[in-house]
Formats: C-alpha cells, sequence, structure tokens
C-alpha cells in the first residue's frame, strides 16, 4: 500500500454515461479509417507526399500529443524535485495523462510509417544505432518512456487489485507492490531525465531539416524551446483536466492548488518568448518580422498566444478565478500546439511544387486515437484510484471551490 | 569508437557549452566534417552538353528494375514528372518565362560528402558504404522518412503506394560498378553529357571546363563567377554540376560549405556523446527525489524509511 493512498479514490458510478457512449460511437467510426489505412497504403489514405513526408500524425499525434503528456513530467519536476509537496495530490491525475497520451503517441506511429512490423529492429540492433540521429532518440527515450510510466502508475491500479478477489491479480500485486516501491526513486529519477531528453530532441529533429525550416524557427536552441514549451504545455493540462473532470464528473474544484501551479506557468512563458526574441535578435533575424508573409503570421500568433496567458495569470485575484484560469490554461495548450505545428509542418518549406493539407482519413485516425485517450482516461479514473479523493485535499478551501 | 570520433565528442561537448550559453553561434569546429572518402566515385553533368534526349531515364530503369512511370502520359510512355516511387534518375527542363534561357537538368542522389540522410536515419539503412556511395538497406528501415524531410536536394523518394513501401534513390549502380561497369546513364550518354569517374578527376575535368570556357559557365545566382556546384556545397557532393544558367534556377539550393548536418550534430553530440550528460543528471535526480522523500517522512514522523510508493 503506497503512503499517498489515502489522497486517492476511484471515482465510481454508472460508465455508460451518454457522453461515454458518444465517446465510443466516434471511436468505432474512426477506427474503421485505422483497417482503410493499412489496407489501402499511406499513398491512398494520407495527403502525405514526397515534399511533406510527415504531416498530423507526427505533427500532431506524437510532437504535439506527447507534449500534452507532459503533465506527469512537469508535476513531478514539482512535487519530487523542488519539493512542494501541496501539490501532490495533482501526481496521479497528471500521470495517467502522460502514460496514456505517450502511449498513444506510440500507437500513432504504427500508423505513420510505412513499414511499422519492422519498428522492433530499432531496439534490437544496439550495433546499428545511430547516435548523430536525434530521432533515434527519441523513438529509444519514447519507447522507455511508455514503461516507466505505467510502472509509476502501477501502485494505483495494485492497490485495486489487491483490494479484489482472490486471483492472479491480487497475488501479482501483492508481490510486485513492494518491489515497485522500493525502485520508486529510481523510477521517478528516470521519469524526470526521459521526457527532458526526448523532449529537447524533438526539437533536434527538425534543426537537421537545415534551410528547409523557416528561419525564424531554425534556430540551434530549437532544443531548449521544444522543453521549455512542453513545461509549460504540461502545467497547462494538469489545470486544464482537473477544471475538466471537476465540471463533466461533478467533481469539488481544486482551484486554490491550481491557481498556485498556474503561477508557475508565468515564468515558463515568459522565458520561452524571452529566449526566442533575444535569439532572432542576436542572430540579427528580427528583421524577418518586417515582411508581412504567412510565417510572420503565424510568429506573431504564436508570440500573441504565449504572451496572453502569462498577463492572464499576472496577479494571485485573477489566478484563483477558476473560469480565468481554464481559460488561460486553454490558451497555453494552443500555444504550444500552434508552435509545433509551425516547427514540423508550416514554417517546413520543401519548395513550391508541394503542398500538404491532411486528408479525411488522417483526421479521423487522429480523431480516433484521440477518443481512445479520453475513453481509457474514463474507464481508468471511474474504476482506479487516480483522482483525488473527497476531502483530501487538507489545505484551506475557498468559499467558491 | 575511434580516435577521431572521441575528439569529435569532446569538441561537441564544449562547442555546446558555448551554445548555450551564448545561443548566437556555433565554433567552426564544432564537430569535424566528414572528409571525401579517398575511394571517392561520382558524376560529372553538364548542362552546355545535354540534349534532353532521356537515354539515360531509361538506361537507369533497366539498370535497376523500375518500371516506366506512365501516369502523366496515360499510360502510353514513359513520363515522370520528377523523381519519384519508380524513378531514380530524371531529365528536366528549365524553361525562362520571359527569355529564351532554358536549360536541362539530370536529377539524382548526389551522394553527400557528409550526408543529412545518413545522419537521420534511426539504425542505419542509409550509409555511405564503397566509393563513397550512399546506399539503402531496407531490413533497418522502419518506413520513418526522416531522410526525405532533411535531404536539402530532395532525393529520397517513397513508395506511396505500396503496402510494404520502401524508399528510392540513386545509388550510383552500385551492383553494376561491382561487376566492373559503369552507372547505367553515363553508359549510354551520347554527348558524355553525364560522366563517371573518380569524384577528384571529375572536379579537376569540371574546373578545366570553367577555365577554357569561363564566358560559358554560371555560379549559383545571375553575376556570380562559375562554379562547380558540389565542390563545396553542404560539405561537398560525390557528384558534381556544370551549368550554363544560375544554378539556383535548376533548383540546386544555395548553401555554404558547411556540412548540412553540421549544427544539428553539434548540438546532439554536445548533448548526449559519451552519454555523460544523461547520465550525471539521472544520479543527480535520483539523488534530490531520495533526499526529499526521507525529508518528507522524517516530517510526516514516519519510520518506515525511506522506501514508500511514488504516490
Amino acid at each position: 500500500m503506497s503512503r499517498y493512498a489515502h489522497l486517492h479514490a476511484p471515482v465510481g458510478g454508472p460508465l455508460w454515461s451518454r457522453p461515454f457512449r458518444i465517446l465510443v460511437v466516434v471511436f468505432v467510426f474512426c477506427a474503421l479509417f485505422f483497417v482503410y489505412r493499412f489496407a489501402a497504403g499511406l499513398g491512398a489514405s494520407t495527403a502525405l507526399n514526397d515534399g511533406y513526408p510527415w504531416g498530423i500524425w507526427i505533427a500532431f499525434d506524437v510532437v504535439v500529443g506527447t507534449a500534452l503528456g507532459c503533465g506527469g513530467y512537469a508535476v513531478a519536476l514539482l512535487v519530487y524535485i523542488l519539493n512542494k509537496g501541496t501539490y501532490h495530490p495533482l501526481v496521479r491525475p497528471a500521470l495517467l495523462t502522460s502514460a496514456l497520451g505517450y502511449t498513444m503517441a506510440s500507437i500513432a506511429i504504427h500508423f505513420d510509417v510505412g513499414r511499422p512490423w519492422l519498428l522492433y529492429r530499432i531496439p534490437l540492433f544496439p550495433a546499428h544505432w545511430n547516435f548523430n540521429s536525434a530521432l533515434f532518440e527519441v523513438a529509444l527515450c519514447v519507447m522507455t518512456y511508455v514503461a516507466v510510466l505505467w510502472l509509476e502508475l502501477s501502485p494505483a491500479f495494485m492497490e485495486k487489485w489487491s483490494q479484489g478477489p482472490a486471483g492472479f491479480l491480487r497475488r501479482t500485486s501483492e508481490k510486485a507492490a513492494p518491489i515497485v516501491d522500493k525502485a520508486m526513486p529510481w523510477l521517478i529519477a528516470l521519469g524526470l531525465l526521459l521526457p527532458t531528453m526526448h523532449q529537447s530532441s524533438l526539437g533536434t529533429v527538425m534543426l537537421l531539416t537545415g534551410q528547409k525550416l523557416h528561419p525564424l524557427w531554425n534556430t540551434p536552441l530549437l532544443p531548449l524551446l521544444f522543453l521549455v514549451s512542453c513545461l509549460g504545455m504540461g502545467y497547462a493540462v494538469v489545470v486544464f483536466e482537473s477544471a475538466l473532470s471537476s465540471g463533466i464528473l461533478g467533481r469539488r474544484r481544486e482551484t486554490p492548488m491550481l491557481a498556485s501551479l498556474a503561477g508557475v506557468m508565468v515564468p515558463v512563458l515568459a522565458v520561452f518568448t524571452l529566449v526566442r526574441f533575444v535569439d532572432l535578435g542576436l542572430r540579427g533575424r528580427l528583421g524577418l518580422l518586417g515582411t508581412f508573409d504567412l510565417y510572420t503570421g503565424m510568429f506573431v500568433l504564436e508570440t500573441v498566444l504565449f504572451l496572453a496567458p502569462a498577463f492572464m495569470l499576472l496577479s494571485p485575484k485573477a489566478r484563483n478565478d477558476a473560469g480565468n484560469l481554464f481559460r488561460a490554461s486553454m490558451i497555453m495548450i494552443l500555444a504550444g500546439s500552434v508552435y509545433r505545428l509551425d516547427a514540423y509542418i508550416v514554417a517546413f518549406r520543401p519548395g513550391d511544387r508541394f503542398s500538404y493539407f491532411p486528408s479525411f482519413a488522417e483526421l479521423m485516425v487522429t480523431l480516433g486515437v484521440v477518443a481512445l485517450e479520453v475513453i481509457l482516461y474514463v474507464v481508468i479514473v471511474k474504476y482506479f484510484p487516480i483522482l483525488s479523493a473527497p476531502g483530501a485535499e487538507a489545505p484551506a478551501r475557498t468559499a467558491r471551490a | 569508437m575511434s580516435a577521431v570520433d572521441r575528439r569529435t565528442l569532446l569538441k561537441g561537448v564544449a562547442a555546446t557549452g558555448a551554445v548555450a550559453a551564448t545561443g548566437i553561434s556555433l565554433p567552426a569546429h564544432g564537430r569535424v566534417a566528414k572528409a571525401v572518402p579517398p575511394d571517392a566515385v561520382g558524376l560529372l553533368y553538364d548542362t552546355t552538353l545535354c540534349i534532353g534526349c532521356k537515354a539515360c531515364v531509361v538506361a537507369c530503369r533497366e539498370a535497376n528494375d523500375k518500371k516506366p512511370d506512365t501516369r502523366l502520359s496515360g499510360g502510353l510512355w514513359d513520363m515522370p514528372a520528377d523523381l519519384n516511387g519508380q524513378t531514380k534518375n530524371v531529365i528536366k527542363l528549365y524553361k525562362d518565362a520571359d527569355s529564351p534561357e532554358r536549360s536541362y537538368f539530370k536529377a539524382q542522389c548526389l551522394h553527400c560528402v557528409d550526408p543529412a540522410c545518413v545522419g537521420a536515419c534511426m539504425i542505419g539503412a542509409l550509409q555511405k558504404r564503397e566509393f563513397g556511395i550512399v546506399t539503402y538497406d531496407p531490413f533497418f528501415c522502419s518506413g520513418c522518412r526522416y531522410c526525405q524531410m532533411v535531404c536539402p536536394f530532395e532525393i529520397p523518394k517513397f513508395e506511396w503506394e505500396k503496402l510494404a513501401p520502401k524508399i528510392v534513390k540513386c545509388e550510383l549502380c552500385n551492383h553494376r560498378l561491382k561487376e566492373g561497369k559503369e552507372p547505367g546513364c553515363t553508359e549510354v550518354c551520347p554527348r558524355h553529357a553525364v560522366v563517371y569517374g573518380k569524384r577528384e578527376d571529375l572536379l579537376a575535368e569540371a574546373k578545366r571546363r570553367i577555365a577554357e570556357n569561363p564566358k560559358k559557365y554560371k555560379g549559383q545566382k545571375a553575376g556570380d563567377p562559375p562554379k562547380v556546384y558540389g565542390e563545396t556545397e553542404g560539405g561537398g557532393t560525390q557528384c558534381l554540376y556544370l551549368s550554363h544558367v544560375p544554378f539556383e534556377k535548376l533548383g540546386l539550393p544555395d548553401l555554404s560549405s558547411e556540412p548540412v548536418p553540421h549544427v544539428a550534430q553539434t548540438v546532439q553530440h554536445g548533448i548526449y556523446q559519451g552519454f555523460v550528460a544523461p547520465v550525471a543528471l539521472y544520479a543527480v535526480l535520483g539523488a534530490v527525489v531520495f533526499r526529499n522523500r526521507r525529508k518528507q517522512d522524517a516530517a510526516s514522523g514516519e519510520t518506515d524509511g525511506p522506501a514508500g510508493g511514488a504516490e
């Protein structure tokens, strides 16, 4: 039994609510396109081409998706490294979103690559590992991180199973729980190291495209910008998700805790924007903003989206306004997503003879993956102790919470 | 790891420190650029000699067992619009809208001295092998297409319509070279517009042609002095070009002599080579997590030691 077990409880209640049934229908419809992708091949099912070999399955499902899955990373950094124990009730929900986000990204990869049945050769041929390749580093790191995330989350499952009926699950849980418990500090540290590595490498990946990436995005600091943006998105997702689950699942709001967490987002957002402008200035590229085109437009949009939540969350009073908090975190998520989509698709310029806009099947596969993620989230929080238990949050609660 | 690699490593670490500190520019010695292999072979294509007969396109298909691309001609004759999943070599026509300026252009892999695709490939499906030829081994290819993302010349193509697609690119007919033959394209060229040979010989020949006829050849942009494209571009390529129209009009990008993978790999090496930084970071993170848990246990008055669940 883990020491924080009393903090969490299953949501319970009936599973087949109306929104859940709609979700399942959406997923089943999208799953038809999962089949279509493999039956028809990439050429027929996607708008990808030799100029734009990467589309939304990489840019959204993987690059944005894993950043949205950085809640676990961002919160663990606060709780375990900066020792802010107050945020502890947020760790498990954040870990679950991370585990699901990264698992879905790994599934999406199998739709995207042309020869997914050969992906297993990456871990199996160490003699061939190309350490020059940032993408290789991302691949290996993400594979490991998915396993680490589920292990970090496993006490939640074992708590439930060890109280369940006698059988395989109960026996295994009782045996494994103490081992996982012992290994936990090192798992946590690994869970902090791996995202630091691959989230920054996601920036290095695009650095290798050289001139094809627009100079407003192409900088040796891409790894740093990707790392900072994933932290901002990670915090925002935790706030967003907590607010959403209090709305939809009818749970008590955690506003005071979220408010102080949102305070952390302000310096993150400021650092991101500052680094970007100072870098462009020092490299003499600020002049590029003088020409008005698609790229300048997207750059300005990103900057506005990054700065807006920082200003919205500047005062403690504004941070304690649940509505404002929700809106700010939504904009923050949008900011990071637009930045990443730009760096991988919009600012990537293979030449005028190529163009790309995702096909219907591509959009449906992405929607299906997201739907599956939400379905699994709902199922897991209903049956397993993930979300904070009623009355577990000791610190003072405001009247409106 | 060879001694050279180790030196690269140390320089890379130092260079990334500098990048992190300034964020402005990378020291030129951040990563040792690859040298031209001593046995490097290549092609020399001269636009002034090409008559656009496309014999090389047909010869390439025969040599590489690729079917004619008849999609644009309604199934009648071979008419590839560009390099594609079944075309490793193509002759294109550049035509200026306002002047009589025109030129043919032969597109195929340039076999970079320091290729971005090889740097990108996760487990070495693309590798520079004998004679410096960039070769493809589908056994290690998961079809991720990162090579397509990073090639500055848009050379690697993908078999989009197949269910087990591969990457398709010119491998300089290395299977023919082994039999003592030359590449399909150069063997049939009636005007020797494209010739095969050792890179150093081809480079000398190209320079001789420019010296003999300096007015005939052009540089990167209109008005630039004539040059051999591929001598230094992107760290140098093994296939070289001479042109009577500016290279930028033929679609050859304006690359500096810095190898295309230089910046990305300097950053990547700096962070990862020797795996020192990640291991050190892991140790620090582990120690801090451990210490914080112990502190927390002391504060909450628990006595069961530092072990306990994360949650």
